[in-house]
């Protein structure tokens, strides 16, 4: 009742074509923009600002993950590497030609899109399990070239110190200035991805998901969009890359390995394949669920267990409850959060006078 | 389009359920909190789950006898599963709860929490973890490994071997079997420099991770290379595979020097036990075995409650080095107390403390480390202990290797 669709005429293309066509949405849209950007950096202290940070820059590698996974059906288990590839070009133009950051971002996507697009050639010849293997073998060999080849990872122990980022003259370093910076590339990211969806290449990719070869037929280069797909994809994995060293002041190859690549794909699957809002859900529970079940655990765990086991009870039980949740979740529902979402949505969208 | 709508909704449910969080427990009263990031799961589990029971072991035995100066310890330990993000939401967590030092895992996470340590002027350890670098403490001012660095590793096992064999190393024929990973290649330069000056003859066997094959480098080193000293630089399941290999191989385990991840009682057994290893050097940071007086209070500890001793105990190896990276952060308080005249202390009284720890040895447990502004690392100090019948014994005392050379390296590196 609260959520109007109908009476909403249109008379313009510009209208028609517009990103949110509903006013109940835009003014929804600027709520949450206005809550985000100004109410939550004002209330929240530093360690909810440090979870949320760490959620932003999940939720931005992810949303470029579904791109691939979601919308094009290519499998990626390298987005891990391609990660490193954007915070090693980062860092390396940072620390040796003091690059600022909005050289800094765009050249370490840049970078892992070439490479995303290299790692993509298979895809054209082979699909689903056979391709995941040939992007899981890309992954170790970017692992191994950035351990060997010191001119890339520079300094001791494989990794590079990145100081943080500086936008107009302020150099960010409260947590604030880094979540907001953070909030800036989400918008971004999802603004982005809305518009290249609904446009001529997101309907090739989605195409291409529901048949290649049909696609092919109704005159769709495959070749072209399946490269594009592995090159927006990896660039949005460069860019996250390069905000996770922004975020942590270093650029080190050991965060990037084959579990963060698995994380990724956890994430896009369990939040939902195929849309921008799953993803970020993907992002929100594999980031919270982990802290969340262990506040659980230490509050009630006292009941079950004695306080001196505690401490060794917590971890184990956490793994197995973070495990359990994922099967739970997707046993519940196999499309993802987002579909949850959607049915509760749809439920409360003519509440109370449901016909 | 519509969906677009409540997408940040579950962002904002996100943030209010950590603002949610965040009402937690402030440190009380009397007491000082050190955080502690310990893994019990995850890859470094092996070590951890017989190290950080050695933590709360001893912070439970500092309590039992009232504390320092009157402050009761309290330690809360978190599990990051050796990934980097859960890292820093624990440090921020304890940073909200008031610690005023910080146990580190990891090498990956003591390089992106070195950044933070130094904002929030909170000194952090990271002894066998971090890069050698780190020692630097004009560099890393609040990062303390506290524990010989592989760049100290391996200059103290060419100094270990050229004792053996005589002083003279020259045309002597040195194998290094290492991980290869950013650790396992740390001490290279060290070598190479050493190999300049000491003339011996240095060859490389690099194990890709995980390191559970490695029969082919094996071969190379006792059929062909043959060489006349093997260091071996392995982590995880990799030592007991090369002790198993080396011992089909039949090359002499007397002439292997294992670094300090490749070094404890559970590598020897997952080898097949200790007749498989007979002769095998192991190079330690923290004393071995139990007969030091602090293992033996801690034993009295548990008789008291009418408890056995923990069985983490048997591998002595590692509970040891947890009561050492336990230990240091008390002293570092106690020290820390004195400087501030019983007030609670803050994170900076902290890191003077830590850098005032001198002839703390625990009755022979801790090198004769001494920590500066400038030397994080103690000194560098390491101990070699050989395997004989069912234990180790020691095979030198506490030394250290071409210090000035190390020191040089640190220095220069940024």
């Amino acid at each position: 009742m609260f959520y109007r669709e109908s009476g909403v005429f249109k008379t313009s293309y510009a209208a028609d074509m517009g990103l949110l066509p509903l006013p109940n949405t835009r003014w929804a849209v600027a709520g949450l923009l206005v809550l985000f950007v100004a109410v939550v950096p004002l209330v929240s202290d530093e360690y909810s600002l440090s979870i949320l940070n760490l959620i932003l820059i999940a939720v931005v590698g992810a949303i470029g993950l579904n791109i691939l996974v979601g919308y094009t059906d290519q499998v990626s288990i390298g987005h891990g590497a391609f990660m490193s590839v954007g915070a090693y070009t980062a860092a390396n133009l940072i620390v040796r030609v003091h690059a600022p950051f909005w050289i800094a971002v765009p050249a370490g996507g840049a970078m892992a899109a070439l490479i995303g697009v290299v790692v993509g050639i298979p895809s054209l010849r082979i699909k689903g399990l056979y391709l995941a293997i040939s992007t899981l073998a890309a992954q170790l060999i970017i692992e191994w070239v950035i351990n060997h080849v010191s001119w890339i990872s520079g300094g001791t122990q494989v990794s590079i110190q990145v100081p943080p980022p500086s936008v107009f003259g302020v150099v960010l370093q409260s947590p604030w200035q880094i979540y907001l910076f953070l909030l800036a590339f989400v918008i971004l990211a999802i603004v982005g991805t809305q518009n290249l969806i609904r446009s001529r290449i997101g309907r090739a990719f989605i195409a291409v998901r529901d048949r290649d070869v049909a696609a092919e037929i109704i005159g769709i280069n495959i070749f072209r969009y399946k490269l594009l797909a592995f090159a927006i994809s990896s660039f949005y994995a460069g860019v996250t890359g390069v905000l996770y060293s922004y975020y942590l002041g270093i650029a080190n190859y050991e965060q990037f390995q084959l579990d963060v690549s698995i994380n990724f794909l956890a994430m896009v699957i369990i939040g939902g394949l195929g849309s921008t809002l799953g993803p970020i859900f993907g992002a929100i529970f594999v980031t919270l669920l982990p802290i969340v079940t262990r506040r659980v655990l230490e509050s009630v765990g006292g009941l079950f267990f004695q306080a001196s086991d505690l401490s060794a009870v917590i971890p184990s039980l956490r793994l197995v409850i973070f495990g359990g949740l994922i099967i739970f979740f997707l046993v519940v529902e196999p499309e993802g959060l987002n579909r949850l979402w959607r049915n509760i949505r749809n439920y409360f969208r003519t509440w109370p006078f449901s016909y | 389009m519509r969906h677009v709508t409540r997408r940040p909704l579950m962002i904002a449910a996100g943030a209010m359920a950590g603002t949610w969080f965040a009402g937690d427990v402030k440190a009380q009263q009397k007491e000082i909190l050190i955080g502690s990031q310990c893994d019990r799961t995850g890859p470094t589990q092996l070590v951890g789950t017989v190290f950080c029971p050695a933590v709360q072991d001893y912070v439970n035995l500092i309590n039992s006898k009232g504390g320092v100066d009157g402050y009761q310890i309290r330690i809360n330990e978190l599990d990051n599963n050796y990934q980097v993000p859960p890292a820093i939401e624990e440090y921020e967590r304890h940073k909200q709860e008031g610690m005023v030092s910080t146990l580190i895992w990891g090498t990956p996470q003591a390089e992106a929490l070195n950044p933070r340590l130094e904002k929030d002027k909170i000194p952090g350890t990271s002894p066998g973890f971090g890069s050698a670098a780190a020692a630097n403490g004009i560099k890393y001012p609040y990062l303390f490994p506290l524990a010989a660095t592989y760049w100290s590793q391996g200059a103290a096992a060419i100094k270990f071997v050229k004792d053996k064999f005589g002083g003279d190393l020259k045309g002597k024929k040195i194998a290094y079997l290492y991980y290869d990973n950013p650790a396992g290649l740390e001490p290279l330069p060290i070598l190479k420099e050493l190999q300049g000056i000491e003339g011996f003859d240095l060859r490389v066997f690099a194990v890709p991770p995980p390191g559970v094959e490695m029969s082919a480098q094996i071969l190379d080193i006792s059929q062909r290379y043959r060489p006349d000293f093997v260091l071996a630089h392995l982590f995880g399941r990799a030592p007991s595979v090369m002790l198993k290999a080396m011992k089909q191989s039949g090359y002499p385990l007397s002439k292997v020097l294992g670094f300090v991840w490749a070094s404890s009682e559970a590598d020897i057994l997952a080898a097949g036990g200790w007749p498989v290893a007979q002769g095998y050097y192991t190079m330690q940071f923290v004393g071995v075995g139990d007969d030091y007086p602090v293992i033996k209070e801690i034993k009295a500890m548990y008789q008291k409650e009418g408890k056995p001793p923990p069985k983490e105990m048997a591998t002595s190896v590692y509970y040891n080095r947890g009561i050492q990276d336990a230990a240091v952060h008390i002293e570092a308080v106690r020290n820390a107390l004195k400087l501030t005249g019983g007030k609670p202390p803050t994170g900076e009284d902290v890191k003077k403390g830590f850098e005032m720890i001198k002839d703390f040895t625990l009755g022979g447990l801790l090198p004769p480390m001494q920590v500066t502004a400038a030397d994080h690392e103690g000194g560098g100090w390491v101990q070699i202990f050989q395997v004989k019948g069912d234990k180790m014994v020691k095979a030198t005392e506490w030394f250290q290797g071409y210090r000035e050379l190390v020191l040089r390296k640190v220095n220069s590196t940024s």
